[in-house]
């Protein structure tokens, strides 16, 4: 019998195959398993009605679980610091995720000083420094205010750090770059809530404030806070939850993570940026030349590949479809590249998703794995034409002391055996 | 009611509501917004500029910081203000050091203020905000002390503690209208 994987077009070195297949290919969906014509049913089983189709299950509820069946999907939490109480960070779990829309339980989480115990009905939100007329919100009304959902991806700028470090790090696509989600973020555009406090023509940017146990602050732009950004009060539909800011967050689109100040309680409209801890001392990117760069707001253009991933291995040779995520700060992926042979050979991905402003893009492509070793990369453009850079080129730019802002090209090297791993080319 | 005024009033009605929305959405929101004074929010509003804005009254001493920092930072931050971890080093280092430069408060930070702002509003970490304006003060003078830029009898205010060069002040490049 021939082999109907031999048939399909190849479009790039090591087994990579046109996208196009895809659709015909019935590959959807079971993350590493194979198809293809190995598995013949010679020595099956008779199928049975399973034992859960013989009674009935429990009925409707209240708040809904997930199967207990997928409970490994957890976020990756750092061990706590007694320095920083309640300090630190959860990842998420990018390998097992499909889609672009992150479920608020799994997206990443970074606090300062741990998660307030936020009453709704105490909280306000101040609008006050060089406006016409100082204000305070509460909750209540300002669910009363027109409200805007927009799909955005957030990432601390922190994440993927580890990739700058000498020795690539045995890690996942989770422990790795999990510092990065997407969600449906419905608020009021701030630029409604500036406005009614009658912003002075000499403000040049906002003090943006939590009200965290850190009191956490980020100076922004007067022109940024006015153009896109969110009083954010929703996440996918249902209320912002604690780990996130309820009742309310700053949400800054395409702009490193911390800038999204969350349990937002003040606004503070002045001449210059505050200077404060978290974009002088931290979140500042030193170069090589010890000049450190401060206010580097967009995140970069990026991609990788979550599956197949660090730690996961293949099973046996034959066809697996290569998916993973790819998002710009500075506007929609236009296009990833996938490469089967560690960068030598390129080929264009299926975009699965919307390609949408700011937010995470799916992307696949088939793969014959022939046995051997390799390394899968893969390549994000830009609508404005920003390519994703190899490792090499973003540390000739950004040298290795800073930590932030890393965005080059991930590779998983593949090895005779099927195991997966994170490396350096 | 005969056609004609039925429409009328429809057209009206449509007409007021686009303009409603209108400057509902554009320019003034819900207007619900209570107007506070800003001598309300004097507790409130913590946050410290480095020109100084903000600042509350008071002033202190290294030396008189030195009391607060004994019994309530070092434990962190080391009894000379070492650290006891790489983020809690806040004394020395020299940012052209080879390798990786150890940036601590007098090595890299750019303003004074942000010290002030910072150990107000954060420090310590088990009680944050539960030091006095004036404590606030001495500390920061003690950590700018240890590191060399200030004598441990000069007397920090709001207006000494604006006047204060950084050492790396000049190490910052703006980046924010670069997007």
């Amino acid at each position: 019998m021939s082999n109907p994987i031999n048939s399909l077009e190849k479009v790039a070195g090591n087994g990579l195959i046109n996208r196009r297949h895809l659709l015909g290919l019935g590959l959807g969906g079971a993350g590493l398993a194979i198809t293809g014509s190995v598995m013949a049913a010679d020595n099956a089983l008779p199928f049975e009605i399973p034992s859960w189709s013989r009674q009935p299950g429990p009925g409707a509820s209240g708040y809904g679980t997930r199967s207990s069946h997928t409970e490994y999907m957890q976020r990756l939490a750092g061990n706590p610091n007694p320095v920083y109480p309640g300090g630190g960070s959860s990842r998420s779990p990018l390998q097992y995720l499909q889609g672009t829309i992150t479920p608020n339980s799994l997206h990443f989480e970074r606090h300062h000083a741990g998660i307030p115990a936020i009453d709704p009905a105490g909280h306000k939100l101040v609008i006050n420094g060089l406006v016409r007329q100082p204000l305070s919100f509460n909750y209540e009304d300002l669910l009363r205010y027109p409200m805007v959902s927009k799909i955005h991806f957030l990432e601390c700028s922190g994440n993927s750090g580890s990739l700058f470090g000498a020795n690539a790090s045995d890690g996942t696509a989770q422990s790795l770059h999990g510092l990065v989600s997407c969600a449906e973020w419905t608020g009021i555009p701030l630029s409604t809530l500036l406005d009614e406090a009658g912003v002075l023509p000499e403000a040049s940017w906002i003090a943006a404030v939590g009200a965290d146990a850190a009191s956490m602050g980020r100076s922004i732009p007067i022109n940024k806070a006015l153009d896109d950004v969110l009083l954010a009060l929703y996440q996918n539909g249902e209320p912002v939850r604690p780990g996130q800011g309820y009742p309310m967050r700053l949400f800054v689109p395409g702009w490193e993570g911390n800038l999204n100040v969350k349990w937002l309680t003040q606004i503070k409209l002045t001449r210059g940026p505050s200077n404060f801890r978290d974009e002088t001392s931290k979140y500042s990117d030193t170069m090589a030349d010890r000049s450190s760069l401060q206010f580097t707001f967009p995140m970069g253009c990026k991609s990788l590949i979550t599956s197949p991933s660090g730690q996961m291995a293949l099973e046996r040779r034959g066809l697996y479809q290569v998916t993973g995520i790819a998002w710009s700060g500075a506007g929609s992926i236009r296009r990833v590249e996938v490469s089967a042979d560690g960068g030598q050979s390129w080929a264009d991905a299926l975009i699965e998703s919307q390609q949408s402003d700011r937010a995470l893009t799916r992307f696949r492509i088939p793969w014959q794995w022939q046995g051997g070793s390799t390394v899968l990369q893969s390549r994000a453009t830009d609508d404005k034409g920003n390519v994703q850079p190899t490792r090499d080129a973003l540390i000739a730019t950004n040298g290795l002391i800073n930590r932030y802002h890393y965005h080059g090209i991930q590779s998983w090297s593949v090895v005779d055996s099927g195991e997966v791993r994170n490396v350096y080319v | 009611m005969s056609m004609f005024k039925q429409t009328f009033i429809l057209v009206l009605a449509s007409t007021s509501l686009l303009f409603g929305f209108t400057s509902l959405a554009q320019t003034q929101g819900a207007g619900l917004g209570t107007p506070v004074s800003e001598s309300l929010l004097e507790n409130f509003d913590q946050v410290v500029e480095p020109d100084g804005s903000g600042l509350p009254e008071g002033n202190g001493t290294a030396l008189e910081g030195k009391l607060v920092y004994d019994e309530k930072c070092q434990v962190c931050h080391g009894a000379e203000g070492e650290g006891t971890s790489g983020n809690t080093r806040i004394v020395g280092g020299d940012i052209n050091s080879s390798g990786n430069p150890i940036r601590t408060v007098g090595s890299f930070w750019p303003w004074a203020s942000t010290i002030f702002d910072y150990v107000r509003r954060a420090m310590p970490t088990d009680a944050p905000k539960s030091l006095t304006d004036t404590e606030v003060y001495q500390v920061t003078a003690y950590v700018l002390y240890m590191n060399g830029i200030i004598n441990q009898s000069t007397v920090l205010n709001s207006d000494s503690l604006a006047a204060i060069e950084m050492p790396n002040r000049d190490g910052f490049i703006d980046r924010s209208q670069v997007q």
